[in-house]
C-alpha cells in the first residue's frame, strides 16, 4: 500500500478518533464533575449527607466502571438508537463511550475533591457560604491541577476505548489497525498507526501535565493541615 | 456579646458517647478579648466551633450581638439563610489559616465579600483597605504559599474582618507559629481590639497569650469551665489555678516544718515594706524562695514566695497579719484549711 493510498485513510480515521474522543470527553467532564462531587458530599460526614443517594450512586457508578467497554457497548445498542438514530458509526459510538467514561471520570474527581482541606470549607461556612458556594469557590478551584491530570487520564483512556468502536463501525485509528494492519496483513500501516496513537497520547499527557502544573505553580496547599474530611454543614 | 448557656455537645460514633462540652456558661462582654485555655481534648475547639454553630450544640443556647443563634439553625442538618448571615457578622480565624491556595491575598480577602454580594469595586476597595490594616498592603497580588507563616494569618485576620463584625473567634490562631510571631499577631489582634471594639472570643493552649492580651480568661477541663473572671479578679481568687498558672512563683519547702506561702501584691499594697514589717513584729526570720513582677492583663502584679519557720498552726498569726495589709495569700499546700477558715 503506497503512502498516497494510506494518507487519506489514516486522516479521515485521525479525525474520527478526534470527534469521538473529543465529542465524549466533553459529555464525560460535563456527567462526571457534578456526579463526583455528588459522590463526596452525600458520603458521611459530607456537607449533604445522604447514606441511601450515596451508597446508590456509588453502586452505579462500581457496575457501569467494571463493566468490560465492548459489552457496554453492546448492551448499550437499543438506547444508543434512541439516541442517535442508529448504532453504526461515530456517533452511535460516541454514546457508550460517553456512558462508559462518565463514572470513570467521576470517580477521579471523587478522589480529586476528597483531597481539598476540610479546614478550607469550614472556612467558608464561617463566611456564611452555602454549599453551592463551597462547591463553586473550594471543591473545584482547589482541586483543579488534580481534576485536569483526572481529564488527562480520561481523554487517553478514550482514546483506547475508541478502538473498539470499530467494532460498531465507528472508523478511527483501532478501526484502521484492525481492518488493515490485521485483517490484510498491512504490517506499514499498523505499525503507522501505533506511532501516530502513541504521538497523539504523548502530546495529550504533555500538554495536561503542564496544565496541572503551571495551576500548581501558584503554590501548594495554605498550611500544614492534614487533608481532612470534608465537615459537615451545620 | 456572647453568651452561652448550658452549652451541651455529645458526639456519638459506633454507640459509643463523648461528652466534648458539658453544660457551659460562657458570657463573653462587648468589647474585652476573652481567652479560653485548657489542654487538647477540654473541648474548647468544640466550644469555639459551637459559637457560630459549625458544630451543633447537643443541647443549650448561643447568644451572640443578642441574636439566639441556635433558634435561627432550625431542625435540619443545613444551615439556613438567616443562620449564615449571623456567621457573616461574626469572623473567625484558624490555626491553620485556612487561605484557599488557588486565589491571590486579595482575592481571599475578598471571598466574604464575595458571599456578601458586593461589587468588584467594593470589594476591592474593602480588600485592600484591610490589607493595609494587616501591614500587608503590598502582598495583595501574592499566593498565600508565597507567604510566612505569620503573613498568613494576617491575611486570615483580614479576611475575617472583611464582613465587618463585631465579634472575632480565633480558634488557635498562633498556635502555628514561633514566638515572635506570635506575639506580632497577638498585638495586631489587641490593636484590632482597642481600634475598632472588636469582642475577640479565643481558645488557646498557651498561657502567654491569655497573660498578653486577655481581658477576662476562663479554664476548660473535661468539657467544662472550671474557673473564669477578669484577670485581676482570678488574680485575686485564693487557690486560683488560673492565676497561679499565669503567673508562677517556684520554690519548694526546704523542711517540714516549714510553711511555705504565696503573697501576690497588686495596687495599693505593692508598695508597703510588708515583708520587713512581718519579720520586726513576730520577730522570725523569712526566707524568700521565688519572687517576681509582671504585667498581667495590663496590671502590674508581684508574687512572692517566701517561707516561715513551723507549721502552719504556729504561723496563723503571721498569716493573718498579711491578710489583714489587703494582701492575697495563699498557704502552699493548705486549701483544706483556709476552706475551713472560711467556713468560720
Amino acid at each position: 500500500m503506497s503512502w498516497s493510498e494510506m494518507s487519506p485513510l489514516l486522516s479521515q480515521a485521525c479525525w474520527d478518533t478526534l470527534y469521538m474522543v473529543g465529542w465524549s470527553t466533553l459529555i464525560a467532564v460535563v456527567g462526571g464533575l457534578p456526579l463526583g462531587i455528588l459522590l463526596v458530599l452525600t458520603d458521611r460526614g459530607g456537607l449533604l449527607q445522604n447514606v441511601v443517594a450515596n451508597k446508590v450512586l456509588g453502586q452505579v457508578v462500581n457496575v457501569a466502571r467494571s463493566m468490560p467497554f465492548i459489552i457496554l457497548m453492546v448492551a448499550l445498542m437499543t438506547f444508543t438508537r434512541w439516541i442517535t438514530g442508529t448504532t453504526i458509526g461515530r456517533e452511535a459510538a460516541i454514546v457508550p463511550l460517553a456512558i462508559g467514561a462518565i463514572p470513570f471520570f467521576a470517580r477521579l474527581v471523587e478522589t480529586s475533591v476528597r483531597e481539598v482541606d476540610g479546614g478550607l470549607v469550614e472556612a467558608v461556612q464561617s463566611m456564611g457560604g452555602n454549599t453551592w458556594t463551597i462547591v463553586r469557590k473550594v471543591l473545584v478551584p482547589e482541586s483543579l491541577p488534580s481534576l485536569i491530570a483526572g481529564t488527562t487520564t480520561t481523554i487517553v483512556a478514550l482514546i483506547g476505548y475508541s478502538a473498539m468502536a470499530g467494532t460498531v463501525g465507528a472508523g478511527g485509528l483501532g478501526d484502521i489497525a484492525i481492518r488493515y494492519g490485521y485483517q490484510r496483513f498491512e504490517t506499514e500501516l499498523m505499525w503507522i498507526t501505533v506511532a501516530i496513537l502513541a504521538v497523539v497520547i504523548s502530546l495529550i499527557q504533555f500538554a495536561g501535565d503542564f496544565a496541572a502544573r503551571s495551576l500548581h505553580g501558584r503554590g501548594g496547599r495554605s498550611g500544614p493541615a492534614p487533608k481532612l474530611r470534608l465537615l459537615k454543614a451545620k | 456579646m456572647i453568651t452561652t448557656t448550658g452549652l451541651t455537645k455529645v458526639y456519638r460514633s459506633r454507640g459509643r458517647e463523648v461528652t466534648a462540652l458539658d453544660g457551659v456558661d460562657l458570657h463573653v462582654r462587648e468589647g474585652e478579648v476573652y481567652g479560653v485555655i485548657g489542654q487538647s481534648g477540654a473541648g474548647k475547639s468544640s466550644l469555639i466551633r459551637c459559637v457560630n454553630l459549625l458544630e451543633r450544640p447537643t443541647s443549650g443556647t448561643v447568644t451572640v450581638a443578642g441574636q439566639d443563634l441556635t433558634a435561627l439553625a432550625g431542625r435540619g442538618p443545613r444551615a439556613g439563610k438567616e443562620l449564615r448571615q449571623a456567621r457573616s457578622r461574626i469572623g473567625m480565624v484558624f490555626q491553620h489559616f485556612n487561605l484557599l491556595s488557588s486565589r491571590t491575598v486579595q482575592d481571599n480577602v475578598e471571598l466574604p465579600l464575595e458571599i456578601l454580594g458586593k461589587s468588584g469595586k467594593e470589594r476591592s476597595r474593602k480588600a485592600l483597605e484591610l490589607l493595609d490594616l494587616v501591614g500587608l498592603a503590598d502582598k495583595a497580588k501574592a499566593y498565600p504559599a508565597q507567604l510566612s507563616g505569620g503573613q498568613k494569618q494576617r491575611v486570615g485576620i483580614a479576611r475575617a474582618l472583611a464582613g465587618d463584625p463585631k465579634v472575632l473567634l480565633s480558634d488557635e490562631a498562633t498556635s502555628a507559629l514561633d514566638p515572635e510571631t506570635t506575639r506580632s499577631i497577638l498585638q495586631l489582634l489587641r490593636d484590632l481590639n482597642r481600634q475598632l471594639g472588636l469582642t475577640v472570643l479565643l481558645i488557646t493552649h498557651e498561657m502567654d497569650v491569655v497573660k498578653s492580651i486577655c481581658d477576662s480568661a476562663a479554664l476548660m477541663e473535661n468539657g467544662r469551665i472550671v474557673e473564669s473572671g477578669t484577670v485581676s479578679e482570678l488574680l485575686a481568687t485564693p487557690g486560683s489555678q488560673l492565676a497561679s498558672a499565669l503567673f508562677p512563683v517556684a520554690g519548694e519547702a526546704t523542711g517540714d516544718d516549714r510553711t511555705v506561702v504565696d503573697v501576690t501584691f497588686h495596687g495599693e499594697a505593692a508598695t508597703q515594706p510588708v515583708i520587713s514589717q512581718l519579720s520586726r513584729t513576730y520577730n522570725i526570720d523569712i526566707s524568700i524562695l521565688g519572687a517576681a513582677i509582671d504585667t498581667v492583663g495590663g496590671l502590674q502584679v508581684g508574687r512572692m514566695r517566701i517561707e516561715l519557720p513551723g507549721r502552719y498552726e504556729d504561723n496563723v498569726v503571721p498569716i493573718g497579719f498579711l491578710r489583714e495589709q489587703g494582701l492575697q495569700i495563699d498557704v502552699v499546700g493548705q486549701e483544706p484549711v483556709l476552706l475551713v477558715e472560711g467556713a468560720k
